[in-house]
């Protein structure tokens, strides 16, 4: 026990500031009104579904919990349900095979819910593109609030993507 | 053994690894691989071509492991009946492969004893096959219902647990039917091939160039070992010689995604056991090493770095010092939370004697990688068959023999520390020179493989050349391909709750296999 306190204490905080929301990554207009915001302001709870990433969205998602992001320093936290979920991070081109969990996935997140898409794939299908396999972007599919480009988007930038979705228009 | 020892006439290929190829027919095709899995060889990979434009015909070909190194065996197959012996009761990993081959290109392995559809659920009908050369890529058709006729168990108290293809953590999906009575699993079914997102086809649409790209997103998380295998199987089709720095360079990058990983994987490791101090401890230091990369290459997971012909980007002089420095300090900070892992008995409780794979098993069953390592199964391309730089840094292999969770996690601490040591050898002793060399266009039909000793395990590209500088057929082999069903093996007997930790203890792809 005292040589995991005195690593800890050695390690010391190293969590930095959270980035400001990015208006820019906003694909549709704020469609939650301003009381619904300031609850979500408080604590999110994000599921996250992997439509059909190559898993490197997924690396820089896992690194947002990190001591240096800390996501659940600002109140949001990741659910393995949906029905516990504010909003759906989803990654991937989405595959044909992924297509009807993610739509399930949607439909058994409740209302009033978010959709970010996180990555190239997941704004464009990126280089996977459209094809028998691929539905392409997660835009069509469900609908999308706010979309992350990158191949993968950096911590800094997935949690724009997250702050700007529960991001007052003002 | 080496290639003389076969009845077959083969050709050894142009490349940094050592590799022969042979065209056979239907009964040396089974003889070849007979007489290598006497000889305590292993199957790599299994993939199948359209050939009806150039030769009349289908193929299918196996990459086959001897002591010499790499085998491939290439079957001409007739357009009325392109049916094949299957291998799969020889080299049991040849099962899911078959049956890969059979959803993407139409070809039947006879006598196989699973027949069901493996990365096929319901995008395309099962009389269309996507790597056929007269399939469009962008056809789209109706999905048909995902129904796929898992092995029921049966008996008193038998029921079963569904998982997925949405995971309740972080992970790519797949769907896990666990058969258990009370708390302990008596099978686990795996069904993978939700990620299948056409990445054979696409490659068929790209340039020889263009492809490297695609091979570093086959599996994110090893796409410099992807991209090393890609860049390595073209350069051998070109008859190319890497710059000797561009090497070196590719082995240092090679090593930190395997320390990048395994830093993760120590962290999930303690945080799936109930110590949530190791998953802070080193995610932290994951980052910091991440960051390194960003500031070094300018990609904090190296992707696109290795580019056919050497790498894109030197390394800058005024960083090595940075660089050396902090080598030393994530090794401090490695032993002294090794320390406390193998201290903490709570862990160790979860660790040791779950989800065991023994060395039979893995011998038998061909396990691969770190995994293969951890039971006792000394393999590692970097020793086996070390081109530049492995031949000049004398890689020491990292093994256990207990099969467990806790010899996985001890391979993986080893592994770190070992790489941390070559990476140092490599920054003393990597020599001068250009990092990037022209590649003359191959001519079409030239063949090349890359052969890659990733942080899971080996990977393997397989590449023909089409006219005018474009990709003809791109087989990306991952070695979760080998590991996924030892999985199945490694949860029998345990309680469902240790199924996160034994599943995150391989760490097993699912894009990299579902294609």
């Amino acid at each position: 026990m005292y040589s995991i306190l005195k690593q800890i204490a050695k390690a010391g905080i190293v969590t930095e500031t959270a980035p400001d929301a990015a208006p820019l990554l906003r694909q549709t207009e704020q469609r939650l009104s301003d009381l619904v915001l300031r609850r979500f302001a408080g604590t999110l709870t994000i599921r996250h579904v992997d439509a059909g990433s190559c898993n490197g969205c997924e690396l820089e998602i896992h690194a947002c919990s990190n001591p240096y992001y800390n996501l659940e320093g600002l109140g949001i936290r990741f659910t393995a349900s949906p029905r516990h979920a504010d909003l759906l991070l989803v990654t991937g081109p989405v595959s044909r095979h992924m297509e009807e969990a993610l739509r399930r996935t949607w439909q058994a997140t409740p209302d009033p819910k978010l959709v970010v898409a996180i990555g190239d794939c997941g704004c464009t299908g990126g280089i996977f593109g459209e094809s028998y396999a691929s539905c392409g972007r997660v835009a069509n599919v469900i609908p999308v609030d706010v979309a992350v480009p990158g191949c993968p988007p950096t911590p800094v930038a997935i949690l724009q993507g997250i702050l700007t979705a529960i991001a007052r228009e003002k | 053994m080496s290639p003389e020892s076969l009845s077959v006439e083969t050709r050894r290929l142009p490349g940094a690894m050592p590799a022969w190829i042979a065209a056979v027919d239907v009964q040396s095709w089974r003889e070849c691989a007979q007489t290598v899995a006497a000889a305590d060889g292993r199957l790599v990979a299994l993939w199948a071509s359209d050939r009806r434009d150039l030769d009349g015909g289908f193929e299918i070909s196996c990459a086959l492991a001897m002591d010499a190194g790499l085998l491939c065996l290439r079957l001409p197959l007739p357009v009325q009946s392109p049916c094949f012996p299957g291998i799969a009761d020889l080299f049991p990993a040849a099962g899911r492969m078959q049956r890969a081959t059979h959803d993407l290109v139409g070809v039947v392995p006879l006598d196989a004893r699973d027949t069901r559809a493996w990365l096929r659920h319901g995008a395309w009908p099962s009389d269309v096959y996507p790597l056929r050369r007269d399939f469009v890529a962008r056809n789209v058709f109706t999905p048909a219902p995902d129904t796929y006729p898992f092995v029921s168990v049966a008996g008193e108290g038998v029921h079963e647990i569904p998982v997925g293809p949405v995971h309740a953590g972080i992970i790519e999906p797949g769907h896990f039917r666990f058969s258990v009575v009370g708390e302990r699993v008596m099978r686990l079914e795996e069904h993978l091939g939700y990620t299948h997102k056409g990445i054979e086809k696409r490659f068929e649409a790209l340039d020889l160039m263009a492809g490297a790209r695609l091979a570093g997103r086959v599996s994110g998380d090893s796409t410099v070992a992807y991209a090393w295998a890609y860049s390595m199987a073209l350069e051998a089709a070109c008859g190319a010689t890497l710059p000797e720095r561009a090497a070196w360079l590719r082995a240092l990058l090679l090593e930190r995604e395997r320390v990048a990983n395994h830093l993760g994987d120590l962290g999930f490791l303690g945080n799936d056991a109930g110590l949530a101090f190791g998953l802070a401890q080193f995610s932290r230091l994951k980052e910091d090493w991440l960051r390194m990369h960003a500031r070094l290459f300018g990609h904090r997971y190296l992707m696109d770095v290795i580019v056919p012909g050497g790498v894109a980007r030197d390394l800058q002089i005024d960083a090595l010092a940075d660089l050396r420095e902090s080598m030393s300090e994530l090794e401090v900070e490695v032993r002294t939370l090794r320390g406390i892992y193998d201290e903490h008995s709570g862990l160790q409780d979860r660790f040791l004697g779950c989800g065991v794979v023994t060395p039979a098993l893995a011998g038998k069953l061909g396990l691969t990688g770190l995994a293969a390592r951890a039971s006792a199964v000394s393999r590692d391309l970097r020793v086996d068959h070390p081109c530049i730089p492995w031949d000049t840094l004398g890689v020491r292999m990292c093994t256990a023999k207990e099969g467990d969770v806790a010899a996985r996690v001890a391979v993986r601490f080893d592994e770190v520390l070992e790489s941390l040591r070559l990476q140092r050898q490599i920054l003393e002793r990597i020599p001068e020179g250009p990092v990037i060399g022209e590649l003359a266009e191959p001519p079409a039909g030239a063949f090349g493989f890359g052969w890659v000793e990733g942080w899971r395990g080996e990977v393997l590209v397989a590449l023909e050349a089409g006219p005018d500088g474009r990709i003809r057929r791109c087989h990306a082999h991952d070695p979760s391909w080998q590991n996924w069903p030892l999985l199945e093996h490694a949860v029998i007997g345990n309680i469902v709750p240790d199924f996160p930790l034994i599943n995150k203890s391989f760490n097993l792809s699912y894009s990299g296999v579902d294609l």
